[in-house]
């Protein structure tokens, strides 16, 4: 193994900076530029919510009169307690049901797309291509075209207005069979499950303890992305529910926005609730990073 | 001897199957009901018309062949939201990905430091679901609240003419940190050696960048370019959105609002319509893409 795949090796794992190797000094100049672009889009990127940040710390006086992007009286937690208790503390009630959703459905999906993806890598069978092209297919479907007639088929069923409506239909996830494809084909070697099954190990249990630990990266990475599609999705909770209960939070925090003109109080809840909302995704991700960053660099996209 | 062998063999084949039946048949069984049922649903519905018996008769769906296509064909307001869509797409889907791309590339670039805690600070918007991004923004945008207010008051955000550009502003914001993230992703498995020798000849961080990076990223370009044409076309939750902060927002301005409009007044068989001609130009726009660009790199 010589010196550059060790330290390619090395970069794709924790998506490391090349070790700088000194040749060539760049000038100031493009340095500068380079460094003047990043800050640049830094701010695009982070004001919006540091104006979230601060609008969310302010009293509903301050909220219209101070400056916008720095704090005056700090009212976080009374913000808060507003939010929380406001129609017996329905928001919390949202958080939950985000939760729910966004986190059985992508745990599930995950667990689901990866057994699937790991038979199309190692078994042969008739029709294996012709499986993989069919689900493939189903990546390049919008999940809003299907959003209509999955109402109607639970509406026959009697399904429409349960929690059922929206966590059945996000346990699909053809992305994440086809990066577990992917990823199974290039992490999984057929040797060690050949060993298993010397070893005395059956198929499943093969899989479960052998294959899932190899596919980890990949894994995290279906399990974050479905994660936050769940999270985001707004359609499907839209024309399915109608129960204030059943709604995730940015389908309550939609309806929150569109009564501000009747109840202008409200718009302050909106505010505050909006950075709550963000709050456990991004902790997610940053948490996570180390896992979905590496699955991205070495499953996806070869 | 060759009997025990076979008969190992044989239950080998068998263990087998089953596993591959317990592997395949939960996804397969969700794909088909959440997937396949629901597309041939919508076709089927859309093959119907309702009729009625007299004036004030009692409704009844009937078969009506392509009636719904041809009612499609000859809706304006839905035809208008497509042209809207397309227009966005051709400004917003090159701007966000030459941004993702340049930001990828300075990232990779020897440029730049601290590049873990950028490529966090630009990620960071993907984490806004579109719903909070577009209130978010509606505020930023609204006059009276705005931390902006020298653009905000010599420039109406929220008016006819600028409104769709102000909601391809916010799908740029969440977006292009996920789209750089897979370009990123794709500069990183390109072997090193291959800029050992390109330094060697003397090429310098944009040589590098033109010749060599960006023919080799273009399969993600490609990718990243047929999810932004799906999601363009599909655009839903951000003007849905701004309908409470801007009038020029019509039940009618995206092709998806416009099903869901037609779909609430109810007239489910003309959406269900609207819906298959929709996935269709999806369909054929990214798979015109696909064709396109694999035809141009294996030139």
């Amino acid at each position: 193994m010589t010196v550059s795949t060790e330290t390619r090796a090395l970069r794709t794992q924790g998506l490391k900076k090349p070790a700088r190797d000194g040749g060539i000094r760049e000038s100031a100049v493009s340095r500068t530029v380079a460094m003047a672009v990043m800050i640049v889009a830094t701010l695009y990127f982070l004001t919006p919510l540091w104006w979230l940040l601060v609008a969310s710390t302010k009293t509903r006086e301050d909220f219209t009169t101070t400056n916008p992007l720095w704090f005056a009286d700090f009212a976080l937690f009374d913000n808060i307690a507003a939010l929380v208790t406001y129609r017996d503390g329905v928001f919390l009630q949202w958080l939950g049901n985000s939760a729910l959703y966004a986190g059985v459905g992508a745990l599930l999906a995950t667990l689901i797309a990866a057994m699937a993806g790991y038979a199309i890598a190692k078994y042969t069978f008739r029709g294996r291509e012709t499986l993989f092209n069919v689900i493939l297919g189903g990546v390049l479907v919008p999940a809003t075209a299907l959003a209509l007639p999955l109402f109607l088929l639970f509406s026959q069923a009697g399904a429409t207005n349960t929690i059922w409506a929206v966590l059945l239909p996000s346990l699909v996830s053809p992305f994440g069979v086809y990066l577990s494809r992917i990823y199974a084909a290039a992490s999984v070697p057929d040797e060690i499950i050949e060993a298993a099954r010397i070893d005395g190990a059956g198929e499943v249990r093969t899989f479960f303890t052998v294959a899932t630990r190899l596919m980890a990266p990949a894994l995290v990475t279906i399990f974050l992305f479905q994660f936050v599609a769940i999270w985001n999705n707004f359609f499907l909770p839209l024309i399915m529910l109608r129960d204030e209960s059943l709604f995730p939070v940015t389908l309550g925090l939609y309806v929150w926005n569109t009564q501000v003109s009747q109840i202008p109080d409200i718009r302050a809840l909106v505010v505050i609730g909006s950075l709550l909302s963000i709050i456990p995704l991004i902790v997610t991700f940053l948490a996570l990073q180390r896992f979905w960053q590496s699955g991205l660099a070495n499953g996806g996209l070869k | 001897m060759v009997a025990r062998d076979t008969a190992v063999k044989a239950s080998r084949a068998v263990s087998h199957r089953k596993a591959l039946a317990f592997f395949l048949i939960p996804f397969g069984s969700l794909f088909v009901l959440f997937y396949l049922v629901p597309i041939l649903y919508a076709i089927y519905q859309s093959l119907l018309t309702v009729e009625r018996e007299g004036t004030f008769g009692p409704a009844v769906q009937v078969f009506g062949g392509l009636t719904q296509y041809i009612a499609v064909f000859q809706n304006e307001p839905f035809w208008a939201s497509i042209g809207r869509v397309l227009l966005f797409g051709v400004v917003q889907v090159p701007i966000m990905l030459g941004v993702a791309l340049v930001l990828a590339l300075l990232l990779d670039s020897p440029l730049v430091r601290g590049s873990k805690f950028f490529r966090l600070a630009f990620f960071a918007p993907y984490a806004v679901p579109s719903v909070i991004a577009a209130i978010m923004w509606g505020f930023l945008y609204s006059p009276n609240l705005s931390p902006f207010t020298a653009v905000t008051s010599s420039v109406d955000l929220l008016s006819a003419e600028t409104v769709l550009w102000s909601i391809a502003n916010v799908v740029t914001w969440v977006y292009v940190g996920y789209n750089m993230l897979i370009i990123y992703s794709a500069l990183l498995s390109i072997p090193q050696e291959i800029y050992e020798a390109a330094r060697l000849d003397g090429a310098g961080q944009f040589r590098i960048a033109f010749a060599i990076k960006i023919p080799l990223v273009v399969p993600a370009l490609v990718l990243t370019g047929i999810f932004s044409i799906i999601g363009t076309l599909q655009l839903l939750a951000e003007p849905q959105v701004f309908q409470s902060f801007s009038n020029a927002v019509t039940s009618t301005f995206t092709p998806n609002l416009t099903i869901y409009s037609t779909a609430s007044v109810p007239n489910i068989s003309l959406a269900a319509a609207m819906s298959v001609v929709l996935a269709l130009a999806t369909f054929v726009l990214s798979f015109t893409v696909l064709k396109l660009t694999q035809r141009r790199t294996a030139q």
